[in-house]
Order: C-alpha cells, then sequence, then structure tokens
C-alpha cells in the first residue's frame, strides 16, 4: 500500500480571509485592483493551483483583513464561482456569498478614451446588468455599455 | 405642485418618463402657437461651448432671448480657463455661482453628467461628445407631434450612419416609449450598436434592417435620414456606398401623403435639393422648432409652472 501524500498548497492561516476558487490567470489581478497588498498585512497568492471541478485556479490568501460585502460582491466580476472564506483561529468562520453587484464605483477604468471620467475629479461608476449571454457594464458618464470582460482587461 | 423638470439637469433622453417628454412636446406647441417674451424674465442663462456649434448656441441663445431672458457665455473653449488647464468641474462650479442656469456643449463624453454632480443650478446639456444631445431629440419628437398629430405607435424609418449618429439612438429610445415600427437602412459597418437592438428587444419594440431606402419608402411615417460621413471609410469603401444612401425626389412617388422627411442637419449631398419642393421635406421646419422645444425646456426647467 502506497502512503497517500498529502500537501498543503498554500500555507494555514490563522486569522483573515481566503478567497478561493479565482480562474486561473485573474488572481494577481484581483491582488492589484483591490490594493489587497496595501494593507501591510501577510498576503499569500497561489497561481494555476490544480482544481477538481476548475482544471486549475488562483488563490489568495490575506492575513488579518476581512472583505466588506461590497468588495466580495465586486469580486464576483472577476470569479463569479469564487468563495471568500473568514477565518478565525485555523477555522472557517464564515462563508461570504458572492453576488454580481448592480453598481460598481472606482474600480475600473472606463474603456472609452473619450470619457470625461478620465480627465475629472469623479470617481468611475457602472452599473451592471446580468443579461441571457453576458454581463454588461454601463458607464454613468459617457453612458456606453460594455461587456464586463472588456471592462475588466482594461486595468 | 411644481412641473416635473422644475429645477432638474437635462442631461441624457433615458432619465426622461414619457410623461415628462409629452409635457416637453405640449409646452413646445404652446409656446409656438402663443409666444411668451416673460418666461425668462431676469434669468441670466449661461451658453457655454467648449466645443463650437453654430445651430445648436445660435437656437438655445434664441430661446433665452425670446422669453425674456439674458445670456451670458463663450462659442469656443479655446479661450477659457480649460485651456488653462482647469478642471470642468472647477469651471461650472463658478460658472453656477453667476447664474441660473448653464446651457453646455463639450467634447467629452459624460461631461454633462460631471458638471451636473459639481453645479448647484440646472444644466441643460448641448451635446456630449458623440454621447448625448437631449435637446434635438426632444425637437425632434416636438416634429414628430406636429406633423403626425400623435408619438404613439409611429413607423420611423433611420437611414445613415446609424452607429455614431446619437440622435439616431437618443430619438429610438425616447421613440420606445411610445411603442413604434423602426426601420434601419445604412451600410453594415455603421449598423445600429447592439446595445441599442437589446434595449429595443426589452420594450418589445418590433424593427427590421432594410437594404434600400425605396423599399421602406411606402410603410412609413416618418423618414429620418442623417448623414454618411466620408472619412468613416476609406476612398473605395466609400466609393462603393456612395449614393447608396441619397434621397431624391423621384423616390418618394410611393409615400404616405403624411409622411415627413427630418434630419438633424448640416445637410451634405444625402438629400438631393429638388425634395426640398415636396410635400414631405420638413426639415428646414424641423431646424426652426428647435427653438420651440428649447423655449419649452428652458420654461419648465426654470419655472414651477409654465
Amino acid at each position: 500500500m502506497t502512503e497517500k501524500v498529502y500537501a498543503r498548497n498554500v500555507e494555514a492561516l490563522k486569522s483573515g480571509t481566503v478567497i478561493d476558487h479565482i480562474p486561473a490567470g485573474q488572481g494577481l489581478r484581483i491582488l492589484r485592483l483591490f490594493q489587497l497588498a496595501e494593507y501591510r498585512e501577510r498576503v499569500t497568492v497561489g497561481l494555476n493551483l490544480p482544481s477538481g471541478h476548475m482544471g486549475s485556479k488562483d488563490l489568495i490568501k490575506i492575513e488579518n483583513v476581512v472583505l466588506s460585502e461590497e468588495q466580495a460582491n465586486e469580486l464576483a466580476l472577476f470569479a463569479p464561482r469564487g468563495t471568500v472564506s473568514v477565518i478565525e483561529d485555523f477555522a472557517v468562520v464564515r462563508k461570504q456569498k458572492l453576488a454580481i453587484p448592480d453598481a460598481v464605483e472606482g474600480i475600473f477604468a472606463c474603456p472609452n478614451s473619450n470619457c470625461v471620467s478620465h480627465v475629472e475629479p469623479v470617481q468611475s461608476h457602472f452599473s451592471v446588468r446580468v443579461t441571457e449571454h453576458d454581463t454588461k457594464m454601463k458607464c454613468k458618464y459617457c453612458e456606453k455599455v460594455f461587456s464586463k470582460d472588456i471592462v475588466v482587461d482594461v486595468r | 405642485m411644481p412641473n416635473p423638470l422644475y429645477r432638474k439637469h437635462i442631461i441624457s433622453i433615458p432619465d426622461f418618463t414619457r410623461e415628462e417628454l409629452e409635457l416637453v412636446v405640449q409646452t413646445a406647441a404652446q409656446l409656438k402657437a402663443a409666444p411668451r417674451g416673460d418666461l425668462l424674465k431676469d434669468r441670466l442663462l449661461a451658453t457655454c461651448f467648449f466645443e463650437p456649434s453654430t445651430r445648436t448656441r445660435l437656437s438655445f441663445e434664441t430661446a433665452v432671448q425670446r422669453l425674456g431672458g439674458n445670456v451670458i457665455g463663450f462659442a469656443d473653449g479655446a479661450n477659457t480657463s480649460a485651456k488653462k488647464g482647469e478642471t470642468l468641474a472647477d469651471t461650472v462650479r463658478i460658472i453656477s455661482s453667476y447664474t441660473d442656469a448653464i446651457i453646455m456643449r463639450h467634447p467629452k463624453e459624460g461631461a454633462a453628467r460631471v458638471a451636473s454632480e459639481f453645479s448647484t443650478v440646472p444644466i441643460i446639456n448641448g451635446g456630449d461628445g458623440a454621447n448625448q444631445h437631449p435637446s434635438q431629440t426632444l425637437l425632434d419628437l416636438f416634429t414628430l407631434q406636429e406633423t403626425q398629430g400623435r408619438l404613439d405607435n409611429l413607423t420611423v424609418a433611420f437611414v445613415g450612419d446609424l452607429k455614431y449618429g446619437r440622435t439616431v439612438h437618443s430619438l429610438a429610445q425616447a421613440l420606445s416609449l411610445f411603442g413604434a415600427r423602426f426601420y434601419f437602412v445604412g451600410p453594415e459597418a455603421l449598423a445600429m450598436p447592439d446595445y441599442l437592438c437589446e434595449e429595443l428587444d426589452e420594450r418589445g419594440i418590433s424593427y427590421s434592417i432594410a437594404a434600400t431606402i425605396e423599399e421602406v419608402i411606402p410603410h412609413i411615417d416618418i423618414l429620418y435620414m442623417t448623414r454618411v460621413q466620408r472619412e468613416r471609410f476609406d476612398e473605395a469603401e466609400y466609393k462603393k456606398i456612395q449614393g447608396q444612401f441619397v434621397l431624391r425626389a423621384d423616390m418618394l412617388r410611393s409615400a404616405r401623403p403624411n409622411m415627413k422627411i427630418l434630419h438633424p442637419l448640416p445637410r451634405v449631398d444625402e438629400i438631393t435639393t429638388d425634395v426640398d419642393a415636396t410635400p414631405h421635406a420638413y426639415y428646414f421646419e424641423q431646424a426652426k422648432n428647435g427653438v420651440y422645444a428649447r423655449q419649452a425646456l428652458l420654461s419648465l426647467v426654470l419655472n414651477e409652472t409654465v
């Protein structure tokens, strides 16, 4: 009988947040857009980790930080099947449910280069609408409608 | 109770309800029938045109002065503090402390919406880049009401540049509140954007794409012509489509008697001049209606009741 070798993908977390089931390739972008490194807390990032149903996935662990409901929902735009677990004393105490938000403020830049939001002292603002085939984002200022993937790719 | 547009910013057609659009149209008709020289008495309005526009600016300034109001402003952003690098937000904060309302045109999309967030007085959008030009749509609606006696269930063909034509987009959005049947006629490269077609689908508006103007003429109440700009195409491509979306008088034989031709102007060669003398041509009257529609809009924004 062969001994089953089990290795943790990423070091265990005492308290903080684990963002799991991020589509492979989106991990670093989430880190940057949500400025997760700016908390000055220890952040562990796993890229291209093996995943049963996703093939491969990215994962982020951040110590001593809990995401707001709003931030968690904004994450849903990148990781529709993502999970956000709040950890206390090495145990999952709560799983935050992700729901695509109705609006997103200040995270993305408008893909329209002639949009006034690039040059005026305002925060970008998109209303989000989920359609049958796509998630659409409409800029409050230039009123242009973009497929979510285009907005997410800009920055 | 004050009218629903009193002290409101006028930024974008999708902000309007059906009732508000009807109110502007009715007020425009009243002011055309019985001019009022007192509705903006003792009011000072600014026309801030960061981008030049002859017709829109003069039409707004005419509207203000005909209603007894006064105007300050500029016709070109080149000589303003914007040129020195001042943000629009700051410019608007200052000008709104001088005047009762600001009418503005700006080359950037979304400029009027930004202005409305920093202004203490109503902002009237006179065009923000390729985005919105609501007073044009209001004058178009007024002209539809005037020529057809109704706004409900009209059959309208839009011809020309349906991709970049903001007047086409806004009018289609506005008419979708009244039930309508649309035909889209134009080069494939300048077709109606998907997001607009989806909006129409959601509102249950039926539309179809037609290859030529002739085939839609017998079926429509309104032929809304726009200019296909040469610079959108390379020379060879332009040659291919040139002439395809041009309206000539001999094409109008099968038109319904009530059918009117509209055009936001300036026209170049997409309507030949022999059309001007036909009973269907209405684009010059439409341009004149711009003053009444703008009078109506300004009166409603600056008076509790009109």
